[in-house]
């Protein structure tokens, strides 16, 4: 047992149903008690669904406890089928049926004799897997269940290169905007989308997954396993870089051009090398921001980076290589995949850390007390606490990072995105000396020259206390007075002051 | 009177319907009971729903947190004892409650952990009280969670000898249900105008102040969803129950009152008259509601009283979903509605336990009601179809109990046509394509 109060990844059956219910006209079927369709609220409310989440529930309570639940999954399954008709439904295991045991394959071989619908079970242990790679099983297996050499007879490639998208999938972090900006690059570049998996993927758009000259995986977390699969069995190549970052960018371009290039189907080689150049140069506005004096005054401040595997390591580099902060720490809850993580950040930050405890990564930020955090929702919170500005870069998030503008994190216009993200969470430029210089922010008190401290001012050190703007006036008399309290003087004098003020700076640095 | 014909019909559907699980309950008793700690053990799953249902609270410290299994604890390679233990020890070193509830899951259930023989144990050796409640998905709905927690509370009461007086009788009132303070507050000064002796609340903000019972406490139930806690006092600790309706809703309350006084031979003087001025002070919104119809999903349990509030206001009630029904807890209640229905000339809505939400849509598209009372999961695909719905849950987080909150439950209820007035006219109505419509044709 293990004492939680908060988790950053979710139980492997969600990871199972943003899959299905990403896709059109396939239906999931959880086996699961009263109470534990939560996944539906969060897909109406988060992503603000129009449509009614296509999942319910084959209900477990203590008659399936005493008897077994298999006419009950029978049934809904034959009825869901009569019902919605889906091109498939998934029978989705939760921790109750990952106890009970029961020979759910055997109740859906039984149900698909007389059904129109195809079944299948998703094959999600709650207590080996967690959502992540339940989400890429998932997908995995139904492209499997759709797209083998039995389902396909005929390959024909398209004529123009064209490419599968995988990993776009609801409540997917930016997700919908993501796909929008890599898109219009694909566009740009001329390479046909073949098809988008799974959002809005239909089963016929499954069947001709091998037409695509190659598949491209933006995420690390969503589609490595679909794409590994059709490079066995369909010998179609796969672009993993995460096309994250100005650098990422480039390379998930250059990647795509040696790609099409190496294809057998080529018939004429192509050079992006330009095109990468345009875009970096003067479409997105982050290299000219990394060359502003704006960033220039980023150089070397402290930031720490946690998410998930795919956002945490790419914007450690962003900030590392593009804008020069510092990455005092960063890591991940991807603890299964943290050999890759770690091999991505190898000499982009000082400190690495591998966890899915929130309370170490609290830990950690009150050790490091970094100018800005970029993080998940939890990170935020624990930055309002500790009063530290936090930019939110990773699931899990919660509404207000599904924002209605356009907001993606991927291609060019992502690292615009990205680099407002970051600017905005450090303190502003001028601001930000203002502070340094004066000593802190200014609080809302007006001065009182004596105050209810017991410690006085000699009228020369009050004349220059007087001489401080009046937003900072009272934080540099209370730093005065706690450091003339420390060492014992009931009297401020000039030297007092001044030598308060070094102290101050001292610690600082 | 035709009694066949107006006698209240119950229909049981499939019970596939969306609600939440009743571990929900730890996120107002946590704070309702301010020396308490809430332990749930369960899986990942439990832990995930109360993470996304709860929101912002998870962050402010909060006095609950999981016991999540891990397989090792399913396969019963660990020891459920030591582990336990192990974290009890950990949750008084840390927090120090006063008591310790574990909360059960369908996790507990199933795998039969022992938890009400391990309780007393582990109590003993921390020193610290622990009190368990089985509030799973398996046997029950949403607010339930709290009925199985209080039942479980009011086993700790202490039931101590009564003061022989003159008449060798000295009745006193027990009053149980979780409200927020200041309701909880308001419903004993409007008691104690008739001078009623309270003796306490179950729960009190401290567990430290559990009241004691006699053998002569009456005790009266402030939410349609207390039956287990109902029956416990009765049977384990011989308290005789009041049947009242629940005080929501103006008539509502007043009816509350008088069964209260009824009992101890007490005529509330005024009462009827305190009714009526409530009555007028809702007008606006009565005017707005008269000859609207509402249907109620279910999810909660407070439906029946709010669908007998809502008929006495002129609407009209098409069907009252509801999770389960105690019809002898609920007598009361259901009287009243049946009353209000009568007084209303209206028929005896339809009630459906247990309902099936698909089943549900059909009937939904049938009625076109002129607002729908439902659970998140379906709140916003029903308003891209041109409905107007309410979110039931915010019934459970509001005040409504009380002469003085019947205000926001209108409030509540008529805030999807004053929002959509407006959007209506617009012609923002329908937000689906027709491609959907299709579907919705087909459900």
């Amino acid at each position: 047992m293990k004492l939680a109060y908060w988790m950053y990844m979710g139980p492997a059956h969600i990871g199972t149903l943003r899959i299905v219910s990403s896709f059109k006209n396939m239906h999931a079927l959880m086996h699961a008690p009263l109470g534990d369709d939560y996944f539906n609220v969060m897909n109406s409310m988060l992503e603000r669904e129009r449509d009614f989440t296509p999942v319910t529930t084959s209900v477990v309570n203590r008659h399936v406890l005493a008897q077994g639940s298999q006419d009950r999954v029978l049934n809904n399954i034959r009825r869901k089928d009569r019902e919605e008709n889906p091109d498939l439904i998934v029978v989705t295991p939760t921790c109750t049926s990952s106890i009970l045991q029961e020979d759910l394959k055997n109740f859906i071989e039984r149900a698909s004799i007389s059904t129109s619908s195809n079944v299948l079970l998703a094959d999600v242990n709650h207590y080996r897997i967690n959502e992540f790679q339940a989400v890429d099983k998932t997908l995995q297996q139904i492209v499997e269940y759709f797209c083998n050499s039995e389902t396909i007879i005929d390959v024909q490639k398209t004529e123009q290169p064209s490419i599968n998208l995988i990993g776009f999938v609801a409540l997917g972090f930016h997700s919908t905007h993501d796909y929008q900006e890599l898109q219009r690059l694909l566009k740009a570049l001329n390479i046909q989308i073949n098809v988008i998996l799974p959002e809005k993927c239909t089963v016929e758009q499954l069947k001709t997954l091998p037409k695509a000259w190659f598949n491209i995986v933006p995420y690390r977390e969503v589609g490595l396993m679909t794409a590994k699969y059709l490079e066995k069995n369909w010998g179609m190549p796969y672009v993993s870089t995460i096309p994250l970052g100005l650098v990422e960018t480039g390379k998930w371009v250059k990647n795509i051009e040696s790609v099409l290039n190496d294809s057998p189907f080529c018939k004429e080689k192509v050079n992006f090398t330009s095109f990468v150049q345009k875009q970096t140069f003067f479409i997105s506005q982050a290299a000219w921001f990394s060359r502003s004096i704006d960033c220039q005054n980023l150089t070397g401040k402290r930031a720490v980076v946690f998410g998930d595997a795919t956002h945490a390591s790419t914007i450690t580099k962003v900030l590392a290589r593009e804008m020069g902060i510092f990455v005092a720490c960063a890591g991940t809850y991807c603890i299964h995949d943290n050999l890759w993580f770690t091999e991505q950040i190898q000499g982009f930050c000082d400190e690495i850390i591998i966890t899915n405890d929130h309370a170490q990564i609290c830990e950690m930020i009150e050790r490091i007390d970094p100018t800005a955090i970029f993080g998940t929702q939890m990170e935020r919170h624990v930055g309002k606490r500790l009063n530290i500005p936090c930019g939110v870069i990773s699931s899990p998030v919660h509404i207000q990072n599904f924002s209605l503008g356009y907001r993606p994190f991927l291609g060019y216009e992502g690292t615009n995105q990205i680099a407002d993200i970051v600017y905005n969470s450090f303190t502003l430029g001028m601001e930000d000396h203002l502070l340094e210089i004066f000593g802190g922010h200014d609080t809302k008190m007006t001065l009182t020259s004596q105050s209810n401290t017991g410690i006085s001012w000699d009228s020369e050190s009050q004349e220059e206390l007087n001489h401080i703007p009046g937003f900072v006036r009272k934080k540099v008399q209370t730093n005065t007075e706690r450091y003339a309290k420390a060492l014992g003087l009931n009297i401020i004098t000039l030297e007092t002051f001044y030598s308060a003020k070094e102290d101050l700076e001292a610690q600082r640095s | 009177m035709n009694s066949s014909k107006t006698s209240i019909q119950f229909e049981c559907e499939t019970g596939n319907y969306h609600t939440f699980c009743p571990i929900s309950c730890v996120s107002w008793l946590y704070q309702k009971i301010e020396d308490s700690f809430f332990l749930v053990i369960g899986t990942k799953t439990c832990g995930y729903f109360l993470q996304n249902a709860l929101g912002v609270m998870i962050f402010a410290e909060p006095r609950y947190a999981m016991a999540e299994l891990e397989e090792g604890d399913i396969s019963a390679q660990f020891n459920d004892y030591n582990e336990l233990k192990r974290l009890c020890h950990q949750i008084k070193k840390t927090r120090n409650p006063s008591v310790i509830f574990w909360i059960g899951t369908c996790t507990t259930e199933i795998i039969k952990m022992d938890l009400e023989g391990l309780a007393p144990k582990i109590e003993a050796e921390i020193k610290c009280p622990i009190i368990v409640a089985r509030a799973n998905g398996l046997d029950y709905a949403f607010t339930q969670g709290e009925d199985t927690v209080l039942a479980a509370l009011a086993q700790r009461c202490n039931v101590v000898p009564t003061k022989e007086e003159i008449s060798g009788i000295n009745p006193n009132l027990i009053l149980f249900g979780s409200l927020p303070t200041n309701v909880s507050k308001m419903l004993t000064y409007e008691l104690t105008k008739y001078e009623i002796p309270i003796q306490g609340w179950i729960p009190t903000a401290t567990y430290r102040d559990l009241p004691d019972l006699t053998d002569q406490t009456l005790i009266c139930g402030v939410n349609p969803f207390l039956n287990r806690t109902a029956t416990t006092l009765m049977r384990r600790k011989g308290c005789k129950l009041i049947s009242a309706p629940f005080p929501i809703g103006p008539d509502g309350t007043r009816g509350w009152i008088e069964a209260i006084c009824e009992a101890f031979n007490i005529v509330p003087k005024g009462l009827v008259e305190r009714e009526k001025q409530i009555w007028k002070s809702l007008a606006p919104y009565l005017a707005l509601l008269k000859g609207k119809s509402i249907f109620f999903m279910g999810d909660n349990l407070l439906e029946i009283s709010l669908a007998r509030f809502l008929t006495r206001c002129g609407m009209l009630v098409i069907e009252i979903g509801i999770p389960y029904i105690d019809k002898k807890y609920q007598a009361a209640e259901l009287k009243l509605l049946k009353q209000t229905c009568d007084f209303m000339s209206v028929p005896i809505p339809r009630i459906v336990e247990k309902p099936d939400n698909f089943h549900q849509i059909q009937r939904l598209n049938e009625s076109k009601p002129d607002i729908t009372i439902t659970g998140m999961a379906l709140a916003n695909p029903l308003e891209a179809r041109g409905l107007n719905t309410k979110w039931s849950v915010e019934f459970t987080f509001s005040q409504i109990h009380g002469f003085s909150n019947a205000r926001d439950i209108l409030e509540l209820v008529s805030r999807p046509l004053r929002r959509n007035e407006n959007l209506t006219q617009l012609g923002w109505f329908k937000l689906v394509k027709d491609q959907n419509d299709q579907t919705v044709a087909k459900v």
